[in-house]
This record gives C-alpha cells, structure tokens and sequence, in this order.
C-alpha cells in the first residue's frame, strides 16, 4: 500500500514570510526517511506540507509540488480532508483524545467514516491496530480506559495505532520521541522498524543518533542565515549522510560543530 | 493495488486523493438563485422583507446542502451545512445587537445637549426646559459610595483568599459564598437592602445609601473574583525573593503582590463598576424616586440615570419617552466609556504584571 | 490571630508584627464581611418575607394563598428564562464557533470586542428598545405564527396587538444573554489544546467533525456553565422583562395571547409601589422564592462543571 513522494520546487510561506525555499526530493516507498537539522529551519513545516498540514495555520500556503503516487496533493480537485486520511501524522506530543479510551481513541477515524461499525470488524480494527503499534499486550485488559491514563510512550504508542487505523499509505512523524523517556524512545524506534515493511514513514527529529538508527535515507535542512528561509542541503542515504556526506555543512552539522 | 511504479500521469489513481467537489463559487450560486428564487415571494404573495431573507436562508441552507449530498461525500455536505448554520446563526445574532446600537443613538443623540445634561427635570417655571442632571448627579454619587463599600472588602477578601487562607475552612467558605453572591439577581440585592433600612429606619426610608449597599452586594464579589485572579498571577517567586530579603508578610503585599497586580486590579474594579452603574431594580425599591437635585447619600430620595429611563418609560408619553432615549444613550457612552478605559488601564499595566 | 503561612516570613522586631497583625486582621475582617452580607441576606429577606406567607386571603389578589400566588410567576419566571436559553444558546455556540474556529482574525477580533461591550449594556436600555421597537416588529410574525401554526397550544388567538407577550419577553432575554453565554463559550472553544485540534485533521476530518471529536468534549463543561449562567441571569433578569412583558394572567402556555403570566422579578418592580405592608411581605416571600430557585440552578451548574472536570483529570 506504501507510496512514494515526489517533491520539486517546493517554496512554503507564513504570510510574505518565506519558510522555506525550494526543496526537491523523492522519498521512497516503504522506506524511513528522516530530517535532521536545526531548530526553525523548517523541518516540521516541510514535513506538515506534504499532508497539508500546514493549512491548519493562518497565512500558510505552499508553491510548487508535490506529487503522490501521481496525483499532486495540491491539485484543484483534491480534498485536503481525503489527504489526511491516507498520509496520516504523528505529533511531538501524544494526544489521545482526552475524553475517550483507548479502544474509542482508536477507532476515531474510522467512527468518522462509517458512524456504524459491527462490533467485530471494530474489535478486529482495534486489535489489528494495536498490535502494529506494539501496545496490545500492554492494554489489553484495559481498552475501556481512558487513553491519557497511559504512560507518554504508551500514549504515543496508541496514537501511532490510531494513526494506522485508518491504513494510510504514508505516516508522517514530527519529533515522535521528544517528549519521551530513553526507554520509551527505543520502543518507538522499534516500532518505526516494523512499521517500515508495510508504510512509507517521515520522520523529523533532532536526534542525530535516532536519525542513524532509524533511517535509510536522510535530508539536512538548515538555514542560510538568520532570518532567511530553510532549505534542503543534502538529501542522502543515512549511511553516506553519517559516514562521508557531500556537503562540508552536512559534515559540520552531523559532527557537532554547530546547531 | 499496483505497487509504487505509477507514471507521472497515472490514468487511474490508485489512492483516492480526489473525488468531485463543488467548485469554489457553488456558495454564492446558490446563494443568488436562492435569494431571487425567494425573491419572487414578495412578488407573488406578498410577502415582506424579513420573509424573503428567511425563506433565502433557509433555501440556501437546503439547496447547498442537498446539492454537496449529491455531488461529494455525505460528510462534506454536513460540514458545508454546519458552517452555514454558524454563519448564520452569527447572522441572526447580529441585528438585533445593532438594531439596539442604532436605536439609542439615532433616538437619543437628537435630545443629547447641554441643557439637557446640566437642568434637573424638577421645572421651577412652566416653560424651563428639563433634563437629567439630578440623575447623573444620584447615579454618580450611588456609584462612589457603592465603590467605597465593595472595593476595599473585595480587595481585601481576595487577599484574605489567595494570600491567608490558602485553602483553610474560612476560605473556602467565603469561596464558596461569592460563587452565591455571584447568582444573586438584582432585584433580590434590592429586597434585602429595602428590608435591612425598613427594619432600622422605619417602613418609609428612602435613601441613596441604601442604593448603594444593593449594589456592593453585587459588586463586591466581581471585585473579588477579578482581584483573586490577578493575585494568583504574581508568580510566588517574587513574594520569597522578598522574604529573603527580610520584609515582613504585609509589606511584602503592599509593596511587591499589590504592585505588580495593580493594572489588573484597576481593570477588575473599572469593569465591576460599568456592570453596576447600569443597574435599575435595586435602586427602584429603596433609592426612591424623585425630580430634583440630591448630593446627600444619606438623605432623601434619589434618582440614578438607569432609574430615570425606567420611571420616564412608566409614564409613556411621546415626550417622556424622547428623554428616555436621551438618557439612555447617555448611560450607554457612560458604560462604554468605562469599558474601554479599562481595556486601555489593563492594557497599559499589562507589560508589568507579564512574565 | 496569628498567621502560619508556607513561607514564612523572618521574625522581626516589635512594630512589623504589629503590622502584620493589623494587615491580616483586616484581610480577614473583609472576608468575614461577605459572610455576614450573605447571612444578612437570608435573615433579613426572612423576617420581611415569612410574614409574607401567612396574609390575609385578601392580599393574594384572589389566589387564595401564597402558593397560589407564587406559582403563577413562578410559571412566568421559568418559561421566559427557557424561551430565553432555547434561542440564545444555539444562536451563542454558533457565533462563538465563528469567532473561534471559522472566522478569520480580521473579523473575529473585533467582533469578540463588541460582544464583550454588548454584554455591558444595562438591561434598561434592552427593555426600552424591547418596548418600543422589538415588540411592535413581532407582531405580523405573531400574526402569521397564529394562521399557520394556531393548532398549537403556543399560538392561540386572539394574538397581542402590540406585542407585549411572554415570547417577545423570552426574546428581549435571549439577546440580553448571549453576549455572557458568547463570551464564555468562546473562551473555553480558544482554549482547546491545538494539540488535539491537530489530532482530529490529521486522521482526515473535516472542520465540523474537527470540532465534534476535540473541541466539545473539551469545552463541555464550559459550555454547560455558560448556559447555566446565562439561565441563572435569565431568571432574575428585572427590567426588561418589567418594561417589555404586559403580565397579568395565569398560567397559560399561549405564547403570544393577550394574558400572560409575569415574572417574579418583574412582578416585584411593578408592584412595590402599592405600598401596603401586606403586599411587601409577599413581595418579599416572592423575592425568596426567586434566590432559592437562582441558587439551585448556580448549585446545579457547579456540581456539573466539577464532575466533569474530575473526569477529565482521572
């Protein structure tokens, strides 16, 4: 089910403001795909245009393309709710849905496209879900808890489930583990993993170290001055990224003499 | 279920991205066709103009709606409904808020005048000329000594609260209490403060000062609301670097807690102020009624602007309704006046009690 | 009167305790203040107003007893605060969705503005617009209500020439409260974490199921005490009521008839003038009444609001 992204000449605006500036890159199908880079170089504004995302802010808009499987997400006829609905996205923070449990955090986006489910196919959702994210041994007994009752890899966790529920073809991840403890951090990194086989996955973190683990293709945004718009740098398999990159930034970057 | 070598133009997605979509001005087609369409009842049966609007609204409503139903997803077509029902609802609220706004100051900017600010409606000769400066004068003076009676024991009960009690008996009683104060209406402040002064003074006093302590009843717990808020904004930080420094509790109070909320204070007790200044039923059982001039709270009758209006109202000639609208307008500058001078206060002490 | 608190403040010499004392001594006074204004309150509307219980059969204008006499303004004060919330709070939550969700910044601000200034307009001002331009505008209406839906016991003829009805009342009181109920709903609406806004669009819904899935069952027990404080105003609403409503009959469910049953508050300020000590007594007893029920109703949205608030913290 797994699609690929193709992006060419992508500019991003806040207002008159320009974000981000050109950015030109193919991530694979079925593969993980990280951004690395320093803070307010536009990673996470990159990664929010590639589901439209980014609309949810006043004054944002995008030039250029984007292409999935084809079909550009930001084609006349295309509906940005349809695109959320099969590029699916993971925040910096969990948010389980607070007044919900676990199993109703679950299905929330399915209960939005089939209001009446059989409990069956519902039950077999969830546990399908669950059991991608890794949580199902975990919170089995307990699906009519509430979901904030979790701990933060576990809410996490269960927001990725959420996610998959839907069966998107993409899964985008904005920082997933900044706000989790080492433990945590290293399940959800197993679980990016798994999830490889069957979804394209982006991912955006601060990391380097999870950018090595996790990834098999890595881009380098940065700044070229303060004030001036993000852009891509280099974009790479991790493997050259970490070991020999192209560009002497990259290297700077990635050995810790700046950012 | 073709794996990811789709051609550029694939001719059949395999991801339903897209899928038909009203185009972008399908709103205001509808919105034309509707509004003529309706346009027509008028025509033929006569209708009026608030018909016409609301059989539009109403066909818009249906007609974008059923119209999305066909075209896009049922769940489209709800949200398209569910925006133009908030839009209109926004609608719906809006004209009689301004229908009210134009109507004081088309009816009463004409009767607005000096004279009409500065002659009590008490006429010493048949042709002088009347107006309402007995009321601004009661309204004035009801309102001072309202404020002098709540503002103090609201300031003073926060700080008791926040700074005191900290969550004690005592404390969250009196929490509790204002929550009740809080609910209590107007004309039930009125009541006790008419059977607190009849009981002591006998069935006939009348007097602003009764007024007066209707309204702390229901000023003083907007002062202590407001002022336990802003209180609890100073962060605790700046009272222990105070101790450390050796000032004792009060001081540190006064001079540091006070200070630092100050502007939100202000802003608290302007608006509690154009909350009760605009206050009729209290005032109507014990401040009594009367045309002339009283500067004394403490004796006689008095009237207050928002008093004024009602007794003209009661009396319901096309003259006394003029100086209602007079007065009316009026009382409404004089509330906005306050409202806005407490957006400004808050606005200018806002950087000091900020993080 | 010695004060214990957290951290407590270094001992000092004589002068600075005494101040401390005296500080605290007033802090405290002043709360004790609003305790016996509160006990005042009952006391006094008590001894004026039991009395009021017990008159003769005389002073209840036919009714018989207070019973008799109260629940017809009871009926009044209850069915023009539920005309009042029935329009009022879908007509709020829409506009505070506006303002928070739908409306660009440009728009919502200064419409939050005036909103917020509406909400100051004193209730006088609403009861002589609601006399003299909102009543006689509702009497067409009122008219075709009565030819096209008169099988309904809300609107039987003969319909009020001039408007004055217990609907026009209910009216005049929606607008006055949907300012307060705007105000409130439309903060608790801002303060929904974006968090789980977020949350809802990137699993693919559209703004409205956005807003079903993240902001009402935040918002929810905002939403309930805004109404409830908007029923609780409704209720005790005096003026508008007074000047709008021409009440004199019972209780009777015709919306928009000639007889209709007046308020509680607004029968008080109609009548105090008939200053007859027994006609005060009842006044008062009715006064009573009206505080029991406005207390009940802010008890109720309380307990609500921290229930709910307990089980969003669990």
């Amino acid at each position: 089910m797994a699609k690929s992204i193709d992006v060419s000449d992508l500019n991003i605006y806040y207002g008159d403001f320009m974000a981000v500036e050109g950015v030109n890159m193919t991530i694979k199908a079925k593969s993980v795909t990280a951004f690395i880079g320093p803070s307010g170089c536009g990673k996470s504004t990159f990664l929010r245009s590639l589901n439209r995302m980014h609309e949810v802010i006043p004054g944002a808009r995008v030039e250029g393309k984007v292409m999935v499987d084809g079909q550009s997400l930001y084609g006349a006829n295309v509906d940005p709710v349809a695109v959320r609905r099969q590029i699916g996205m993971v925040f910096q923070r969990p948010n389980p849905f607070p007044t919900m449990s676990i199993y109703e955090n679950v299905l929330a986006g399915n209960r939005l496209n089939a209001k009446k489910m059989k409990k069956n196919v519902a039950d077999e959702i969830v546990e399908r879900s669950l059991k991608g994210a890794n949580l199902w041994n975990e919170v089995k007994d307990r699906l009519g808890r509430p979901g904030l009752g979790l701990s933060g890899g576990q809410q996490q966790r269960l927001c990725i489930a959420r996610a998959i529920a839907v069966e998107p073809e993409v899964l985008l991840m904005d920082e997933p583990c900044s706000a989790l403890d080492p433990i945590s951090t290293s399940a959800v990194e197993d679980l990016i993993h798994e999830l490889k086989s069957e979804y394209t996955i982006v991912i955006v973190t601060h990391n380097m170290q999870q950018a090595a683990r996790v990834s098999d293709e890595t881009g380098f945004f940065n700044l070229k001055a303060a004030g001036q718009p993000g852009h891509l740098v280099e974009f790479n398999s991790t493997q050259k990224m970490f070991a020999n990159p192209d560009n002497p930034d990259t290297e700077a970057y990635i050995s810790g003499r700046f950012g | 279920m073709s794996l990811d070598t789709a051609p550029d133009l694939a001719p059949a997605p395999t991801i339903p991205l897209t899928h038909a979509r009203l185009p972008r001005w399908a709103p205001a087609l509808v919105a034309v066709v509707t509004i003529a369409a309706a346009g027509l009842l008028p025509l033929l049966l006569g209708w009026g103009f608030v018909a016409w609007v609301l059989v539009s609204v109403v066909l818009f409503i249906a007609g974008l709606t059923i119209w999305s139903a066909v075209v896009e997803t049922r769940r489209s077509a709800i949200d398209r409904m569910v925006t133009s029902l908030v839009w209109t609802a926004f609608g719906i609220a809006l004209v009689p808020l301004v229908s009210l706004l134009w109507t004081v100051i088309s009816k009463g900017a004409p009767h607005v005048n000096g004279t009409f600010l500065t002659f009590s409606a008490f006429r010493t000769s048949l042709d002088q000329p009347i107006g309402i400066y007995h009321a601004i004068i009661g309204t004035l003076v009801i309102t001072i000594c309202a404020a002098v009676i709540s503002v103090p024991t609201g300031i003073f009960a926060a700080i008791y609260l926040v700074e005191y009690g900290k969550g004690n008996k005592l404390a969250r009683g009196i929490t509790f209490l204002v929550d009740v104060m809080t609910g209590i209406p107007s004309i039930v402040a009125g009541l006790f403060a008419f059977s607190m002064f009849t009981a002591f003074f006998g069935a006939g006093y009348r007097a602003g000062i009764g007024g007066a302590v209707a309204l702390s009843l229901l000023m003083i717990p907007i002062v202590v609301r407001s002022t336990e808020e802003m209180l609890r904004l100073v962060p605790n930080d700046l009272r222990e670097a105070a101790y450390a420094l050796g000032t004792p509790k009060w001081r540190t109070i006064t001079k540091v807690v006070l200070r630092t909320s100050l502007g939100g204070i202000i802003t608290g007790v302007t608006l509690a102020t154009a909350r009760i200044i605009g206050e009729t039923a209290p005032l109507l059982l014990i401040a009594g009624l009367t045309t002339r001039t009283n500067t004394n709270p403490f004796d006689g009758f008095m009237t207050t602007v928002p008093v004024f209006i009602y007794s003209q109202f009661a009396k319901g000639t096309k003259a006394d309704f003029d100086l209602a609208w007079g007065a009316a307008l009026v009382l409404v500058v004089i509330v906005l006046l306050l409202n806005i001078a407490a957006r400004v206060i808050g606005k200018i002490f806002a950087p000091k009690t900020g993080r | 009167m010695s004060s214990t608190p957290l951290t407590a403040p270094p001992q000092e010499s004589a002068p600075t305790q005494t101040g401390d004392r005296v500080f605290s001594g007033i802090s405290r006074a002043a709360g004790l203040v609003i305790l016996a204004a509160l006990a005042g309150v009952f006391i006094f509307l008590s001894i004026e107003g039991i009395p009021g219980l017990f008159q003769d059969e005389g002073a209840y204008k036919g009714n018989g007893n207070f019973l008799g006499y109260v629940d017809t303004l009871l009926f009044g004060t209850v069915l023009s605060a539920t005309i009042a919330v029935l329009v009022a709070v879908p007509l709020a939550f829409g506009i505070a969705l506006v303002v928070s969700h739908y409306a660009p910044t440009w728009i919502a601000g200064p419409v939050a503005s005036i909103i917020d200034l509406l909400a100051a307009v004193p209730s006088v001002v609403f009861g002589l617009w609601g006399i003299n331009v909102f009543a006689p505008k509702m009497v067409p209406i009122y008219v075709w209500l009565e030819e096209n839906l008169g099988f309904l016991p809300f609107f039987k003829a003969p319909v009020n020439p001039v408007g004055t009805t217990i609907l026009t009342a209910g009216l005049v009181l929606a607008i006055m409260i949907l300012p307060i109920i705007t105000a409130i709903s439309r903060e608790v609406f801002n303060q929904t974490p974006v968090l789980h806004e977020e949350a809802a669009l990137a699993l693919g819904a559209t703004r409205w199921e956005m807003i079903r899935l993240a902001v009402f069952p935040y918002a929810r027990s905002g939403m309930v005490s805004a109404v409830m404080l908007g029923l609780g105003r409704a209720l005790g609403e005096t003026m508008a009521v007074a000047m709008v409503l021409s009440g004199a009959g019972g209780i009777s469910f015709n919306l928009i008839g000639t007889s209709n049953p007046t308020s509680i508050a607004a029968n008080i300020a109609s009548q105090y003038k008939e200053n007859t000590p027994a006609t005060l007594h009842i006044l008062i007893a009715t006064g009573l009444v009206l505080f029991i029920v406005t207390f009940l109703v802010n008890f109720a949205a309380r307990w609500i609001v921290a229930r709910n608030e307990r089980k969003l913290t669990r």
